[in-house]
């Protein structure tokens, strides 16, 4: 499992967008760009989406978590107008999904799953026909095309056929077209999966960049992507919202006691029998050795107690070497899984 | 209609761009043009016989012994061949999942039914202009009457929109374009042999039942007559599935 690297948090690396978003969130100037109560969907018997009721303001990055079948593909259909609700209602931009779907559509964005562009035809000609269906205005539709196949980095690409090309242009072009009307409100259905590291670090920026402006609702099942680019998370399980929160918020649920991580240089058992003397330390969860050849231990603190100037004074007066101490942070995938996995 | 235009082009470029309607006009008019070559050579052959025994003479015509008949068998062609036309109009977009996309941007299904339906029969209409030789050659070297050849050309393109439209309505059921061209095909098969049963089932029924044939139908255009009955047919059958997709569309978002 990825553990998230202790003392590393993206959500305050300098430079980051989303650190634009915190601002105008906390002005509490936002509306409601998506906004959905109460909304389910039933097919036949089953409840594919149920009583999901949440709200995303303008300019917000959600990511919408949950395991693939938990609901987030039939919530971003009904979100685009593609579904209609069975219970509940959703808008978006203001105007309701159902009875003013001409309305949403022509404000919002929309990159499915599986990216169906049309394969036959050149990302050029594409582009032109999805401008024409989404009405842009003969006038604006070079201009706007140009924008975003500029912001896609397609441009090498634009006389090609989309059959021929690689999945990760594929992918972008599919961004294309959901950016081509300048959407309000952008809805990406797990648009990394399938492509290769470089071309997910890629697209993540890509979508980091659009952050302020549009408001986007980002479905995915992988955690990182998260971690990275959004400052609030959705989770979905079996059809239901079971978490709305910060990810930070999400892994501060993980740390109600401290872990510490040590790396020292002693051998495993000194270093194990050493820390479980230690004042405040409950348990010695493990102890291995580190690329270095250090000892690395993972102790468990009693709750409310903060051991770690105790452990040096032991490591010290001891002599043993310390290499490094930190607190390990619970990671996403922690929560996640707790949240997904309390019910079965 | 901008965006209908644009459903419109985006249909046709697909069927000039893919070999779909180059097969389908060519093997048209191979059969087209083998018809045409026998009832001609059949109107020689009679030719021939009324000049020894000019009594039969009387009821030769270019116009009753070949462009009636041929008209009839190319409706019998057009049953086969149209349903390719109309089988991937949505079937192929469900199942590559283009129609997810397709469904979220701000066009009506009417401006996508009328976009795609009108390619469909732009392609047709092509197919069948090209069969206008044959009328050019008759012209050419006999003197065959304007009027029935004029709406005969109606008539038949009348019918096969009708068809088309029955198409268009099959292929939006499902994602598969096999099944789509199958039970168009046998719709339009049906249509065409209904008028059989009229003899033996009650007489009620069997004016129905005859009213409902669409070679019935194409008789009076065959001969010359433009019949109100017949156009209100044809629109209506045209017409009916069309809505019935627009149905099927809408109701496809409640099912799924």
């Amino acid at each position: 499992m990825l553990r998230a690297k202790p003392n590393r948090c993206n959500f305050f690396l300098p430079g980051c967008p989303a650190r634009g978003i915190t601002v105008r969130a906390g002005a509490g100037a936002v509306r409601a760009m998506i906004e959905a109560t109460g909304l389910g969907k039933r097919f036949g018997p089953r409840h594919a989406v149920r009583d999901v009721t949440f709200s995303i303001g303008a300019g917000e990055i959600v990511g919408f978590l949950g395991p693939n079948g938990a609901g987030k593909t039939t919530t971003l259909r009904m979100l685009t107008g593609f579904l209609p609700p069975t219970s509940g209602e959703a808008r978006v931009a203001g105007f309701d999904v159902v009875s003013q779907s001409m309305e949403v559509r022509s404000r919002i964005g929309y990159l499915p799953e599986t990216v169906p562009v049309y394969r036959d035809l050149t990302v050029s000609a594409y582009l032109e026909f999805v401008g024409r269906l989404k009405g842009i205005a003969r006038g604006e539709q070079a201009r706007r095309i140009a924008t975003v196949v500029d912001a896609c980095g397609i441009g090498d690409v634009r006389g090609r056929r989309i059959g021929a090309l690689s999945r990760g242009y594929r992918q972008r072009v599919g961004l294309a077209q959901a950016l081509l009307n300048d959407p309000d409100v952008l809805f990406l259905d797990e648009p990394t999966v399938g492509l290769d590291p470089k071309q997910i670090v890629e697209i993540r920026e890509l979508i980091k960049s659009l952050a302020g402006r549009r408001t986007v609702l980002l479905s995915t099942h992988i955690l990182p992507e998260v971690n990275v680019l959004c400052r609030r998370v959705l989770i979905i399980h079996q059809g239901r919202l079971v978490a709305d929160a910060r990810p930070e918020d999400l892994r501060a649920r993980g740390q109600g006691t401290l872990r510490i991580e040590v790396e020292a240089r002693a051998p495993q058992d000194t270093l194990a029998a050493l820390l479980a003397r230690v004042a405040g330390v409950a348990a010695v969860d493990t102890v291995d050795i580190n690329a270095n050849g250090d000892a690395r231990a993972r102790v468990t603190a009693h709750d409310g107690d903060d051991p770690r100037e105790a452990i040096v004074a032991a490591l010290v007066a001891a002599g043993i070497g310390l290499r490094s101490m930190s607190v390990a942070s619970a990671s996403l995938e922690d929560v996640f899984l707790e949240l997904v996995t309390r019910e079965e | 209609m901008h965006k209908t235009a644009a459903i419109f082009r985006r249909e046709i470029a697909y069927y000039f761009q893919s070999p779909v309607a180059y097969a389908v006009i060519a093997i048209f008019l191979l059969l087209a043009g083998y018809f045409f070559y026998n009832l001609l050579g059949y109107f020689n052959l009679a030719s021939l016989q009324a000049m020894q025994n000019p009594a039969q003479a009387g009821s030769l015509s270019l116009t009753s012994a070949v462009m009636q008949p041929l008209l009839g068998n190319l409706c019998t062609v057009l049953l086969l061949l149209l349903p390719l036309l109309t089988m991937r109009l949505f079937a192929e977009e469900r199942r590559s999942g283009a129609a997810e996309l397709l469904f979220t941007y701000p066009v009506s299904d009417a401006s996508v039914i009328v976009g795609k339906f009108a390619a469909a029969a732009t392609v047709y209409a092509v197919m069948l202009a090209m069969t206008l030789p044959y009328v050019a050659l008759l012209a050419h070297f006999g003197d065959p009457e304007p009027g029935p050849i004029v709406s005969g050309y109606v008539g038949l393109f009348l019918m096969g929109i009708a068809f088309l439209a029955m198409g268009t309505f099959f292929s939006s059921l499902g994602d598969s374009q096999l099944i789509a061209a199958a039970t168009t095909f046998g719709c339009g098969l049906l249509f065409l042999v209904v008028g059989w049963m009229t003899p033996f089932v009650p007489s009620g029924i069997g004016a129905v039942l005859g009213q409902l044939s669409i070679v019935h139908h194409l008789e009076g255009f065959a001969r010359g007559v433009i019949d109100t009955n017949d156009l209100v047919f044809y629109a209506s059958i045209t017409v009916f599935f069309l809505f019935l997709c627009a149905r099927v569309l809408d109701s496809a978002r409640w099912r799924s």
